[in-house]
């Protein structure tokens, strides 16, 4: 009993090549979209890898630039072969790639299907990766003399002004930390002494910000020391505090930016899975008509197209069976016709005892 | 003896005449880019009108846009002259045409040298519309309560943060006003009584520069207030500290990002008037070897096809006995008249 079942008319028949013919061209172009959201999604990671503790979420654009790569090449084949498919003269040629061709592009479209999924489930690994990256970033923050290091605070400084953040998750988190590298801090002035020697690790820790945390938005000029103490400020009120640094932490920032680009292109990606799946199953239907048209003879005569030639459960006993039978080759046959070595071997005369 | 005049066969013509299609279409993308370009220059200068005093004037923009329509359009109709150009029947129909449709190109031709002046001389005008655009701005800064200016200080803000620039000449600006509403400051303190008392406009003026001055590629911790003197930093000596703040004045920052805008228009104009000129010389060509065909039935028959029907000397000679005439026309009239007159 074939799944899917489809009679088809010489005309359908080369209907069928023209529209796959166009469908496998636009198909080109979708990997090369495919190729490009890769490469946009590997550019925008790139942008902001320093305050990455880890590169690992880079496989989900390589995936997807591979994947474009690919889906270009398959379906140029594809074109091809649908160009031809129209005159059974010109079948025969492709012929015995048919099914090969069938069944990478299975596997392809299963790939564009993991690329898609992939989008989706890369968040958790990436706030972890944030989490650690920008507390590592914010430590090192005064470290512009260390090479390896010195572009840290300049990339910090610009991350937070450009997204509109402060500190990992809260701007308190510049209180925890030494921002101001001691070579800027006078060792003579007894108040700086206190301050590091009142310090369990000899930091010298301050309740203020950079400037780079000073929101656009506040209508009174920045203040970024003394923030722990209001009072020490004139007219410094609730409105005022809540206004005047960004509020929002950095690794939610960046989260919401690369969920964003991801999930949009998560959804794209879906989109072009869904084509290539129909591109497939239309790929399909136009091999196995071809093959019965052949197997009839006559080349005007209708023909069937399925997707599976027995039902489902059939061809997945088939397949485990072929896939048994490998496995099984390289042990002993039991064809009757191979000559096996046995007991009697042992018993023949020695060549030494036949000559005397 | 007719100007630069070639010789044409039916293939030439043909070739010519898809030629000069596919330039006129070019030439309408062209048209569409300068539209485009337009309305760009258009949003870029709204953008930052508030930095301008909204004063800035908007004539470069919207005769780029009306220049961009002008072009689609003509050069659309343009296209379809040289589409139907091969048609005899088409061609007879469309040449009462042409001799108008050529002299609006000129005229075309030389509104987009108009234009391209104009977007030289202009960055002059903006430079400035700048100068005093930026100098209130930095005045009403602090003025965050008063409607109107309420979002200056914000403006100004993200204008240093983009342009990476400070104050109007450079950072001394901010010395000069005032910049920190009175609202926020302690009257009841003395050194803040002191400073405000000492200035002979009683205004509360400091060494000191905004955050968005800050340089974030500074290796060391923003400095922003005590600017000039040395003992008030550990380490500091405002004569060699350069990256401390940005040292460049937003006026030069800004203006330079117009100048490059209106350089890049002004080219591409350039580009676009050569195209245009080139497109009406292969018109002329291609309808004056068409109509000097010495048999119109033959397609097959050579004609010749040229730029100026007389030398140019002679047609510049011709024209300005037409010019000539036509003044005189009306004086000849009235002499005409009055021995009518004395007749009757």
């Amino acid at each position: 009993m074939a799944v899917g079942k489809i009679t088809f008319t010489k005309t359908e028949r080369e209907k069928l090549a023209e529209v796959l013919w166009l469908l496998n061209w636009i198909s080109v172009v979708t990997g090369a979209i495919l190729f490009g959201l890769g490469l946009f999604l590997k550019i925008e990671i790139q942008k902001w890898q320093e305050v990455m503790s880890e590169q690992g979420i880079l496989y989900v654009p390589h995936m997807l630039i591979t994947t474009g790569l690919a889906a270009c090449g398959i379906n140029y084949l594809g074109s091809k072969i649908c160009l031809d498919c129209a005159d059974t003269n010109k079948f025969l040629r492709w012929k015995l790639v048919m099914m090969p061709y069938i069944v990478c592009t299975f596997f392809f479209t299963a790939c564009v299907l993991a690329g898609a999924l992939m989008c989706y489930s890369i968040r958790s690994q990436l706030e972890e990766a944030l989490y650690l990256g920008l507390r590592n970033t914010m430590r090192f923050y005064k470290d512009t003399d260390t090479p390896g290091r010195c572009y840290l605070k300049k990339t910090l400084d610009l991350l937070q002004i450009q997204f509109q953040c402060c500190g990992n998750t809260d701007f308190r988190d510049w209180f925890q930390i030494q921002w101001i590298s001691s070579r800027y801090l006078d060792m003579t002035n007894s108040a700086v002494v206190d301050r590091v020697r009142s310090n369990v690790e000899g930091k010298y820790l301050m309740d203020s910000v950079p400037f780079s945390c000073c929101s656009t938005l506040s209508s009174r000029p920045c203040i970024q020391h003394n923030l722990s103490n209001p009072g020490a400020h004139a007219h410094y009120d609730e409105q005022s505090q809540q206004l005047n640094l960004w509020r929002r932490g950095c690794q939610q920032a960046l989260l919401d930016h690369y969920t964003g680009i991801m999930q949009s292109i998560g959804l794209t990606v879906l989109l072009i899975w869904l084509f290539e799946l129909l591109v497939l199953t239309g790929v399909r239907y136009l091999q196995t008509a071809m093959e019965n048209v052949i197997r009839l003879g006559d080349p005007d005569s209708e023909s069937e197209g399925w997707i599976l030639e027995n039902s489902l459960a059939e061809t997945a006993c088939y397949n485990f069976s072929i896939i048994k039978s490998l496995g099984k080759c390289y042990q002993a046959d039991d064809d009757p016709n191979i000559n096996v070595p046995t007991a009697a071997a042992g018993q023949e005369v020695p060549s030494a005892q036949v000559t005397s | 003896m007719p100007f630069l005049s070639l010789k044409f066969n039916l293939q030439k013509r043909v070739k010519l005449a898809q030629g000069l299609w596919m330039l006129y279409w070019l030439a309408v993308i062209v048209g569409i880019i300068l539209f485009s370009l337009g309305i760009f220059f258009k949003v870029e200068l709204r953008k930052r009108s508030e930095i301008m005093d909204n004063n800035e004037s908007h004539l470069v923009p919207n005769l780029l846009i009306l220049v961009g329509l002008l072009s689609c359009g003509l050069n659309a109709f343009g296209g379809k002259l040289c589409h139907d150009s091969l048609d005899p029947q088409k061609f007879s129909r469309m040449k009462p045409m042409l001799r108008p449709y050529m002299l609006l190109c000129c005229g075309f031709n030389a509104l987009l040298l108009l234009l391209l002046l104009l977007c030289f001389l202009m960055q002059f005008a903006v430079y400035l519309t700048l100068a005093e655009g930026l100098k209130n701005a930095i005045r009403f800064y602090k003025d965050t309560d008063t409607p109107g200016r309420c979002f200056m200080k914000r403006t100004l803000d993200m204008t240093q943060i983009e342009f990476r620039c400070c104050g109007n000449n450079n950072f001394r600006d901010w010395f000069e006003v005032q910049w920190i509403s009175s609202r926020y400051l302690d009257m009841s303190n003395d050194v803040v009584k002191d400073r405000v008392l000492s200035n002979v406009e009683g205004k509360y003026l400091m060494d000191s520069v905004p955050f968005s001055c800050c340089n974030p590629g500074s290796p060391r911790p923003c400095i922003q207030h005590h600017l000039t003197n040395n003992s008030a930093h550990y380490d500091y000596d405002h004569r060699t500290e350069e990256l401390n703040i940005w040292s460049r004045g937003c006026r030069q920052a800004v203006f330079s990002y117009y100048s490059g805008i209106m350089n890049s228009i002004g080219t591409f104009i350039l580009n676009s008037y050569f195209e245009v000129a080139g497109d009406v010389a292969g018109l002329k060509y291609l309808s004056t070897a068409l109509e000097t065909m010495a048999d119109p039935e033959n397609p097959e028959c050579e004609s010749e096809g040229w730029l100026l029907e007389k030398g140019f000397k002679e047609t510049l000679a011709d024209l300005l006995s037409k010019v000539k005439t036509f003044g005189r026309a009306n004086q000849v009239e009235e002499g005409g008249a009055s021995p009518d007159v004395a007749a009757t």
